[in-house]
Parts: structure tokens; sequence; C-alpha cells
């Protein structure tokens, strides 16, 4: 087996050489790194800007973490730095305590998830698994990347605006938002650039996995992380749009003086508010969540498609119910277009559409339920291999479980009398995309890491990255089903300290608080490791997991133009185990008999 | 490796990247001044009172325009089919008239605007006039958007026609089912906004 890898090894890379000489561009550095059009820098552009804005919204929460366990205490290590318009002696103001917030929201979910998910794992890596030179457009991938930069600017700079960044939740409610100083209105110009980004980006990832697929890629022969993304790119195309006419709308509201969403009769500082009235709130809450809630699943069907990836490469068997999994995926889907008014069952929009909308809810969580049911039972008699990425995904099941399960009363209208802006959906809702979505990223990072730079990450701080991660995460947010039970409310400068229902569970602000901190130190471990390993990480083949599907017969890295000869595809994406096969895996790329090609591994 | 299906259809779906794009794009487009109409919808219905369009804006000069765009979107079609028949120079000359009309529609919508502001109806006068600016203003944004492209295709762009033919074609094709998008919209908005 050694002796075949290296020569196989060897082949590969003189193949590799006669190939960048054959087609020898010679870019520069400014159209090779920055203005690239090549899908691979544009995904890991998008991936290295998303994973900044992951850590700088982490920041942001750990500091808000520190004046709700601790209110009215000065923050220590930055409080000194922050300026008296924010935090007056390191304590920090409530201004600047909303303005956090709505950024954190912001920020992970915007410019923090979406660019990693999307941007950075489907334009690195779909190209590369449907056997594709590169996206469809790659000039539209490079504009995509460089507007969403834009966007990601403008939302940044928006800290320093008079009055701060927005600061009326990432929801941005009218007329709060209205009323709201200039960071709202740069709130706003920046979602316009965001939106735009991934009305371009979608675009590309379907036109390429509808058009460029290799041939032989049949639609039932895709690997499910295409699927995800295709569903993904639809999510957005369609979803974004009524977010971008009600930025407009609420733009008009602030610049011009409209009344879309301010009705009549509203007062403000002690003064009526001056305009011609009429418009609706709930208008804004029904666009907003339009997008919002498909946005969900932007977050979550990526780190799906990422987990059943890494699970059938590591339990050595196909998944559980391929054509079950994308038949669920694409009812998924089109259901996330009609549940959106469950997150509105208080503002008194009536019982007949909360009825509605909370039996939508229930038939949405059935394809949920059928996908991680899909996965966990794609373990069942699997010889699984515990690897770093591996301990990733298989977190993920369990934690996007929890997620899942505890939306379910959030879905009734009944319950969620009770439970709504309590620190419960807090709880729920980031089960679903911190120990959910975002552990799977942190797989994936594991899991593509050699592919794109032909070095594995260490195993040794990947573990311990994973289980401090693992671990603190749940000490964050598992409390807060506590405190949200018990009636606490999401949105409390001093942690809830002036309600007598909130003390029995005010101890539990401390223990999130030091969860949070233990987890931002945790990530040391990965920041250290990711640097590290471009240079220092043990080198590798072309296919060090012994995958199947098409990405792992690029050379890694692979050059501009991804394959030298074009692949075809004789198999579906998940032949592990095959009964009577000389290997426990056989490539999409590799023709039928036994003996056709040494392995490449 | 070149990315396929550039210029030449892709056999099993039958379509050329771009022309599948520009339908992704306008699906989207969709979604985007669909949100509008439903806002529309939405603030009419609940409005105490809302004015009859044809009372405050001009339908004369409204159905001018919707003459206009119409004839703009038959010029892009023979443009369009010259190009499938081989002709550049017919190309060029019904490029440039459906330029030349986008042009006059923004300028009769100029004076519609500038009329509106002189008796003192803004975007904050009331509702009804709030999502007549909004919605015309960005569908005159879209207008703008096609201008540019199109002005483009007839100058530096038409260089693609002695390199490619096919491809030049297929982007005419494109720049012609956006612009036949930006019609309909107008032909929605106007009986929306003027007439009832």
């Amino acid at each position: 087996m050694a002796d075949v890898t290296t020569i196989e090894h060897a082949a590969r890379e003189a193949d590799e050489h006669g190939h960048t000489e054959h087609e020898h561009h010679d870019l520069g550095f400014w159209q090779t790194y920055v203005f690239s059009q090549d899908h691979k820098v544009i995904g890991i552009q998008y991936a290295i800007t998303g994973m900044l804005f992951l850590l700088f919204g982490f920041t942001l929460m750990m500091v808000m973490r520190w004046q709700i366990a601790y209110p009215g205490e000065p923050i220590p290590l930055i409080g000194a730095w922050l300026g008296d318009e924010r935090a007056p002696g390191g304590i920090m103001l409530p201004e600047f305590y909303n303005q956090l917030g709505a950024m954190h929201g912001t920020i992970m979910v915007f410019m923090g998830v979406v660019p990693l998910a999307v941007g950075g794992f489907g334009n690195f890596v779909l190209p590369l698994q449907i056997g594709a030179p590169d996206m469809a457009f790659p000039k539209l991938n490079m504009a995509s990347y460089w507007v969403f930069f834009v966007g990601g600017v403008v939302m940044f700079a928006s800290f320093f605006a008079p009055g701060g960044a927005a600061n009326s939740g990432w929801t941005s409610y009218a007329p709060l938002s209205v009323f709201a100083t200039t960071g709202q209105t740069m709130w706003l110009a920046g979602m316009v650039f965001l939106i735009t980004s991934s009305l371009l980006g979608s675009v590309n990832f379907i036109v390429t996995t509808i058009q460029l697929r290799a041939p032989g890629l049949s639609f039932m022969r895709l690997p499910f992380f295409v699927w995800t993304q295709l569903v993904t790119g639809f999510l957005l195309l369609l979803a974004f749009p009524p977010l971008e006419a009600a930025g407009v709308l609420q733009l008009m509201d602030r610049v011009a003086g409209t009344s879309f969403f301010m009705p009549s009769g509203l007062v403000y500082a002690d003064a009526a508010w001056e305009a011609s009235g009429g418009g609706s709130v709930l208008l804004w809450q029904h666009l907003f969540w339009f997008l919002a809630h498909p946005e969900v699943y932007v977050l979550i069907l990526p780190a799906i498609g990422i987990v059943a990836e890494i699970v059938a490469n590591n339990t050595r068997k196909p998944l559980w119910g391929y054509r079950v999994l994308v038949a669920s995926l694409i009812f998924l889907g089109f259901m996330s277009f009609i549940v959106w008014a469950h997150h509105m069952f208080l503002t008194g929009m009536g019982t007949t559409m909360s009825a509605f909308f909370q039996t939508t809810t229930m038939i949405i969580s059935i394809p949920s339920l059928v996908i991680l049911s899909a996965l966990f039972l794609s373990l069942y008699g699997g010889s699984i291999r515990f690897t770093t990425p591996m301990l990733f995904a298989l977190a993920f099941i369990p934690m996007f479980g929890i997620g899942g399960l505890t939306g379910l009363p959030l879905g009734l209208a009944a319950p969620d009398l009770h439970l709504h802006d309590t620190y419960y959906v807090i709880g729920h809702f980031h089960y679903v995309v911190a120990p959910g979505t975002v552990m799977a990223l942190f797989g994936g990072i594991y899991h593509w890491f050699p592919k794109a730079t032909g070095r594995k990450m260490s195993d040794l701080l990947g573990k311990i990255h994973f289980w401090g991660s693992f671990i603190a995460i749940n000490v964050v947010f598992m409390p807060m089903f506590i405190q949200g039970l018990s009636g606490m409310n999401r949105r409390m400068y001093d942690g809830g300290a002036q309600y007598v229902m909130n003390q029995d569970v005010l101890y539990l602000n401390e223990v999130i608080g030091i969860g949070a901190w233990t987890l931002g130190f945790f990530q040391l471990f990965f920041i250290y490791n990711f640097f590290n390993s471009i240079k220092n990480g043990e080198k590798v083949g072309i296919n060090p997991w012994k995958a199947t599907t098409l990405e792992w017969d690029a050379p890694s890295p692979p050059p501009h133009g991804n394959f030298s000869t074009p692949p075809v595809v004789h198999r579906g994406p998940y032949e592990y185990s095959v009964p009577g096969a000389e290997r426990d895996f056989l490539r999409q790329g590799e023709p039928d008999g036994p003996t056709a090609e040494p392995a490449r591994v | 490796m070149e990315i396929p299906y550039i210029a030449d259809e892709r056999p099993d779906t039958g379509l050329t990247n771009v022309k599948l794009g520009i339908w992704l794009f306008l699906a989207s487009e969709v979604m985007l001044f669909g949100a509008l109409f439903s806002s529309y919808v939405l603030l009419r219905l609940m409005a105490p009172e809302w004015p009859v369009g044809a009372d405050v804006l001009n339908v004369p000069m409204g159905t001018f325009n919707t003459a206009v765009l119409i004839g703009s979107s038959v010029t892009m079609v023979f443009a369009y089919a010259s190009l499938k028949m081989d002709d550049l120079a017919g190309f060029k000359k019904f490029m440039a008239m459906t330029i030349g009309l986008s042009l006059v529609f923004m300028v009769v919508k100029g004076f519609e605007y500038s009329h509106e502001f002189d008796i003192g109806n803004f975007p904050s006068t009331s509702t009804y006039l709030a999502i007549y600016f909004t919605m015309t203003g960005l569908h005159a944004l879209h207008i703008i958007g096609g201008v540019i492209v199109n002005a483009y295709f007839l100058g530096p762009g038409s260089k693609m026609w002695e390199t490619n033919k096919t491809q030049f074609t297929n982007r005419i094709e494109a720049a012609g089912l956006y612009w036949h998008f930006v019609d309909l919209v107008w032909i929605f908005l106007f009986p929306v906004l003027y007439l009832l």
C-alpha cells in the first residue's frame, strides 16, 4: 500500500507539474490572491472573512456576557479602550449593550455563518464535487465576494457612526428602528450590499450545479452536500428579495419621511411623530420573517450537507436513505417559505393566522426529523473512525436534535405565550446554529483542510479544541432553557436582576459567562492549529480520508481549472464497503472493474 | 479545462449557462417586486381612505409611457432577431431605438416627478404617494441599469460579434429577457398606481 501511495503520488505530482507549465497564466499577485476569479481562492476568501466575523461577533457576546454576569462592574482588559460614549470608566452603557446585541445577531447570521457555510464551503467544495473546472460565472463570483466585503465594512464602520451601530435588535423591528440613530441607516445600506452579494452567489451556485455536472453525474448521484447547497441557493434567491424590498421601505421611512411602518398617532420623546401615518408595524415583521425563517434553513442545510459527507466517509458505509434525504430536503425547502409567522404569535395578528402557521410549523418538523434520523441511522453498523472531523459531525447530530426538539413548544401558539422572548428562545436557536451549525462548520474545516492546503491539521490540537468547545458550549446554552422556563426576558441589560421571578436563576448568568469565556479560550487552539498547519502540518496525498467523491481526485491544492483530465462519473456518491470490492471505497470517478486503477490515497 | 455551455446548450438540460442564470435572476426580481406589490395591497386594505390614482397622477402621460416602453420591448426583439439573421447593422439600429425609447420614458417620468414635487406631493405626504414614488423609483433604477447594459452591448460589447457570434447573440437574448421583465413590471405598475 505504501509503495502504491508513493508511486501514485509522484505520478500525480509530475502530472500536476506538467499541467501547470502547460497552462501557465502568470496572473500576478493581485489577480491570483485578491481579485481572483478562481472559485477556490474566492471560497477561501469567503471562509476567512466569515471566520473573522464569527470571531468578532463572538467577542461582542463575550463582552455582553460580562455585563450580564456582573452588572455595573468595569469590563476587564478592553473596558478602558471602549471610550466614554460606550463604556465610561469601563462600565457598559445600556445604549452600547443594545448595539452589541443587535450587531452580534446581524454579524453572526449574515456575515459569519452564511459566508462561511455557503460562500466558503459552497465555493470551494461544490465545483470540485461535481467535477467542474470553476463556477459557471467566475466574474460574478468575484463580484459577489467583493460586494459582501463592502457590506461587511459598512456594517463594521457603523460602530463609529454618531450614536453607534444599529441598536434595534437584529430583527430591526419598526417603529423602534425608524426612530433609531444613524447606525440603523448604515445597517440598511450594509444589508443591501449583503443581499446583492447573496443574490449573485445563489444564481451562480444553482447554474453551476445544474449545468456543470461532469458526464455521468446525474442528480441522484450528486453528493448530499451539493444537494444542500442547491436547495440553499433557491432559498437565498427567493427569500432575500422581500427583505431587500423591506429594507428599501424602511430606508424611505428613515430618510424620506414616509410612513410604511409607522402607524398614525405615534408619540416619540414626548412629542407627536411628524409623519403622514397609516403604516403598519406588522408589515415589517411579515417581510422580515419571510426572509428570516428560510434564512434559518440557509444556516442549517449546508451544515447538514457537511455532516452527511463526514459521516459517510468516517463510518465507511453509504448514507442511510439517500433518496429519502433528498426528498425531505426539497420538501423542507418548499415548506420553509410558509412558516414565517410562527415568530409572530404574540403580535395580535389573530388566531386564524396562528392556527395556520402552527400547523405548517409542525409539518416542517417532519422532514427535519427524517433527515436527522437518517444521519443517526447511518451510524448503525459502521466501522466508525473517530477522526477530528467525525467528532464534530457526531456532536452535531444530538446538538441539532436538542435545538429542533426545543423548537416544537415555540412552534405551537399556546406554549409560545409563555416562552416568547425569553432565554428559552435564545437557547433553542443557538442549539441549532452554535452547537449545531458552527460545530459542523468546524468539522468541515478539518475535513477539507487537506484538500485546500495539501496538509492535515493537528489531530491532538483538534481534539482538545473539540472537547473543550463541546463542553463549554453546552455550559453556555443549556442553562438558558432553565432561565427561559422561569420567565427571564432575553433583552435585560442587568441580566434580569430587577425582576423578582428571576432571582432563583440569576446565578446561572455567571455560569453562562464562564462557559462563554472558556469557549473563547478553546478557540485559541483552533486558531493556532489553523495557521500553523498551513506551513507545518503533516503532508498528505490527494485522498487522505479514503473518500469517494470527486474533489478527492483533484490535486491538493487543486490548480486553476481543477482537474488535469475532465472527470467522468461511474457510480453514486457513497460506495463504501461494497461487497466483493477490493477496497472499502470506490471513487465516483474510477471506471468499473476491480483492478482498473490503483487506489489514489 | 474551459467552462462549458457558455455558447452551446447542454444537451440534457437544453440550456446555456446565461439563459438559466437570467431566468433565476428574474425569479428573484419577481420576489422583490412581489413583496412591494404585497405591501401595497396590505397598506391599501388597512387605510381608512385611499385616493384614486387618476385624481393625483397624469393618466395620459402614464399611458404614453406605457406605449413607449412596450415599443422598446418590440425593438429589443427586432434587435435580437437581426442578430439571428446575421445582420449586425440591423441590431445596432434597433438597439439604438430601444435605448432611445428608454430615455424618452425616463424624461417623461422626470416631468411627472417634478410636477408632483411642484404641487407639494412628496413621498412623506401620504402612504399612497410613498408607495408610488418607491415603486416607480425602483422601477426607474431598473430602467437605468438596463440602459447601461444595452449601451454597452451597442458600443464596446459588440466587438464580441467578430469573435463569437453565438455567445454575443445569447447575451442579447438575456438582455432582452431582462428588458421584457422591466417592461412587464411597468404593465402591472401602471394600472395599479394610475387607474385603480
